[in-house]
């Protein structure tokens, strides 16, 4: 009997069954992505920062940290690179841990490396909950736009909102009695609308509330309109002008990047829905009962999530662009706090006399947003079949 | 158990309007088999989904009559309560099983899903019905199975899949929409059987749509010819196979293949099927129609009683009938 041999050479067991073999859809992707060099490059980098990032929270915070990014030592000001602390001038808690200056001293003779660290982490958190931010909001907005983008927008909807809205602002801004009027009415609004919609059938609605039903636009012109407007506006003067307004502190800029940056995955997400939502298997879910609010996000989402993967990632790497741009400015996180934007600032001033002072940052800002966007290059490639074969 | 009265379901489109639905009734008994035959088109899926409220609205509209479920009006009942009695006491079973599964889901994950929609239970024992479910299928190791996804399945063991998923609450009726016509006529036979068997282990109801009178014969309590959106004939398997009264089940049977003809080219109804924008004034196979008079191209013609639950609405054959 003629042998069967498997592909790695081994013989078919005794009366074994030949099975292809299984890989996880997962497995499949790291396999093609494995092929592309630039994008494992990307990857390999991203790792590497996540962990020095991650290091450096903990190595530069607390009372007595490892590396002391605020400790000043003004007769070591603008030291190069590499170069060794002059042991007799210092005291000893503050010669640097490493024993040399790795990126050399600012003109407040603080360790660049050790600044260099805090940055880090201020990068990554701020590219990712950004666009964590943006993508929640992209999916939430986008997902209502694609699935109940038929129905109707009535001069009640926006009579309730208006009430609820303008009588919120009145509670908190002292007009408590006004205030409170305003969001019951505005609820009593809202309530005969749900009732009045759910009576399908039960009789005619009364005259004098139809107004109430007049349609005034549908939700996907609503989403979509609102996607146009916010992208009118040039992203980072927008973010420039709310940051003015705002006081200076991490969670304001990434709050801010993030609700000025979602329209890119609202834009995905509504189009994947509008092909997802005529498919059978949505049909399928609806005709076992499952809720509206399941089919979209356990049902829909999971399908329509690849174009925002890719998108997501690329967004990273302009959030840590912006951050680094703001702080540039002076717009950022307040100074005490080092980024590597305002690492690049101070430095701007010693540029012919401490190139390094602006050498380090803005080649860290470059390789961290070069491997971002490698990455999402090569997620793109292995999400989108499309592109698979070249 | 079901009883759907003089329904009408209709579609605007450009100004126009689609009678896709126009006036149908029909009933499923407790344990029934019931088919819904007609050719593409002609409105058995809209009415079916007009049962679960699944009709797209707009551009659809629900025109008219009732839907009654044990005695409730599922016309009037709000979302919330229809959408627990989806999948729990009426489930649907759909025609392409190759896309109605959610590619990005195991298969376990679905059944269980469609089971915790509905039912308060850990997701350890709904995984326990899920297996359950695959082996009441014919799944072949069924918690390997369940690990799987639809795309490492052939269409008939998704078919199963789809069935395991809409008998997972006991539903009490079960609609099937074409469940075989994807699928090979080996598998059609396997899929029949399954639904067979369960239907006396489950003692559940089965409303099965199909163009396939082959199938229709096999199964069918009772049979509901449809045509152009309106109901042409009712009756059980010997009156529609042996003694059909209206034109249009003559014509369809006229069209099968069969032995005694071999050699001869097939026979095929002349003419095509309405447009639902346009329908013919009167009846509405009248253009097609062998036995047309001038009265058919009047009035919409009644549905006339041949006894024993055999109904057409074929006046002209009545009168032949009664003349004899």
């Amino acid at each position: 009997m003629m042998e069967m041999k498997r592909k790695n050479g081994t013989a078919l067991p005794e009366g074994g069954v030949l099975e292809a073999p299984r890989r996880t859809l997962f497995q499949e992707n790291w396999h093609l992505f494995k092929k592309n060099r630039l994008a494992m490059a990307g990857l390999v980098i991203f790792i590497i920062f996540f962990f020095v990032a991650a290091a450096g929270v903990f190595l530069t915070s607390g009372r007595d940290p490892v590396f002391d990014p605020a400790l000043v030592r003004l007769q070591e000001k603008l030291r190069p690179p590499l170069s060794k602390p002059n042991l007799e001038t210092l005291k000893p808690e503050e010669v640097p841990t490493l024993g040399i200056y790795l990126f050399g001293t600012d003109d407040l003779g603080r360790d660049v490396f050790s600044r260099m660290l805090q940055g880090a982490w201020v990068s990554l958190t701020v590219g990712f909950v950004a666009v964590g931010i943006a993508v929640v909001i992209g999916v939430i907005l986008g997902g209502i736009a694609g699935y109940y983008g038929h129905s109707q927008i009535r001069l009640g909807h926006l009579l309730a909102c208006l009430l609820i809205g303008g009588g919120t602002i009145g509670i908190f801004s002292g007009r408590i009695a006004a205030g409170v009027l305003m969001v019951l009415f505005g609820a009593a609004v809202s309530a005969i609308l749900i009732r009045m919609e759910d009576s399908k059938g039960r009789g005619p609605i009364p005259t004098g509330l139809s107004v109430l039903f007049l349609n005034l636009f549908s939700v996907d012109i609503f989403v979509t309109g609102l996607i146009d407007i916010m992208l009118c506006f040039p992203v980072f003067f927008l973010i420039l002008t709310v940051v003015a307004l705002l006081p200076a502190s991490m969670y304001n800029i990434m709050i801010v990047i993030g609700f000025t940056s979602w329209m890119g995955s609202a834009r995905f997400i509504r189009a994947e829905f509008l092909s997802l939502r005529e498919l059978d298997f949505v049909t399928a879910a609806k005709a076992l009962g499952v809720s509206d609010w399941r089919i979209i996000f356990r049902h829909m989402v999971p399908n329509a999530m690849s174009p925002v993967l890719v998108s997501a990632t690329i967004g990273i790497a302009s959030a840590i662009l912006i951050e680094a741009g703001l702080s540039f400015l002076g717009f950022g996180v307040p100074p005490p706090h080092a980024t590597w934007g305002n690492i690049l600032s101070s430095g701007k001033d010693f540029l012919f006399d401490a190139p390094w002072l602006t050498f380090v940052p803005g080649f860290a800002v470059l390789t961290v947003v070069l491997a971002f966007n490698l990455f999402g290059e090569g997620l793109r490639e292995v999400l989108n079949p499309k592109l698979r074969e070249r | 158990m079901l009883s759907v009265q003089d329904l009408k379901v209709f579609f605007h489109s450009d100004g126009n309007i689609s009678r896709a639905v126009d006036g149908v009734s029909y009933e499923v008994r407790e344990g029934e088999t019931v088919c819904l035959v007609g050719e593409s088109g002609c409105g058995k899926t809209v009415s079916v989904l007009a049962i679960l409220g699944l009709v797209p609205q707009p551009p659809g509209e629900i025109h008219g009559g009732e839907i009654l479920f044990k005695g409730k009006n599922l016309l009037t009942l709000d979302e919330e309560t229809l959408q627990g009695l989806r999948g729990k006491e009426i489930s649907m079973i759909f025609q392409e099983p190759m896309t109605s599964l959610n590619p990005v889901f195991t298969i376990g994950d679905q059944i269980e899903e469609a089971i915790i929609a509905h039912e308060a239970v850990e997701r350890a024992e709904a995984h326990r019905r899920a297996i359950e479910l695959l082996t009441d299928v014919g799944i072949p190791s069924p918690e390997e199975r369940a690990k799987d996804y639809p795309h490492s399945l052939s269409g008939g063991q998704r078919q199963r899949v789809m069935i395991a998923m809409a008998l997972a609450c006991k539903p009490d009726l079960v609609i099937a929409d074409e469940p075989t016509t994807a699928l090979d006529v080996t598998i059609q036979d396997q899929i029949l059987h399954l639904f067979r068997e369960l239907k006396e282990k489950r003692h559940m109801a089965l409303l099965y749509i199909t163009h396939n009178l082959g199938v229709v014969a096999e199964i069918a309590d009772r049979i509901y010819v449809m045509y152009s959106g309106t109901m042409a004939e009712v009756g059980n398997v010997e009156h529609i196979f042996r003694d059909p009264f209206h034109p249009y089940t003559m014509g369809l049977l006229a069209s099968l293949p069969s032995r005694a003809r071999k050699g001869q080219s097939l026979y095929s109804i002349p003419g095509a099927v309405p447009d639902p924008a346009y329908k013919p004034h009167g009846c509405p196979f009248n253009p097609r129609c062998p036995y047309v008079q001038e009265s058919c191209t009047m009035e919409f013609p009644e549905m006339c009683d041949f006894g024993d639950g055999h109904f057409a609405r074929c006046p002209i054959t009545y009168e032949q009938k009664k003349g004899k």
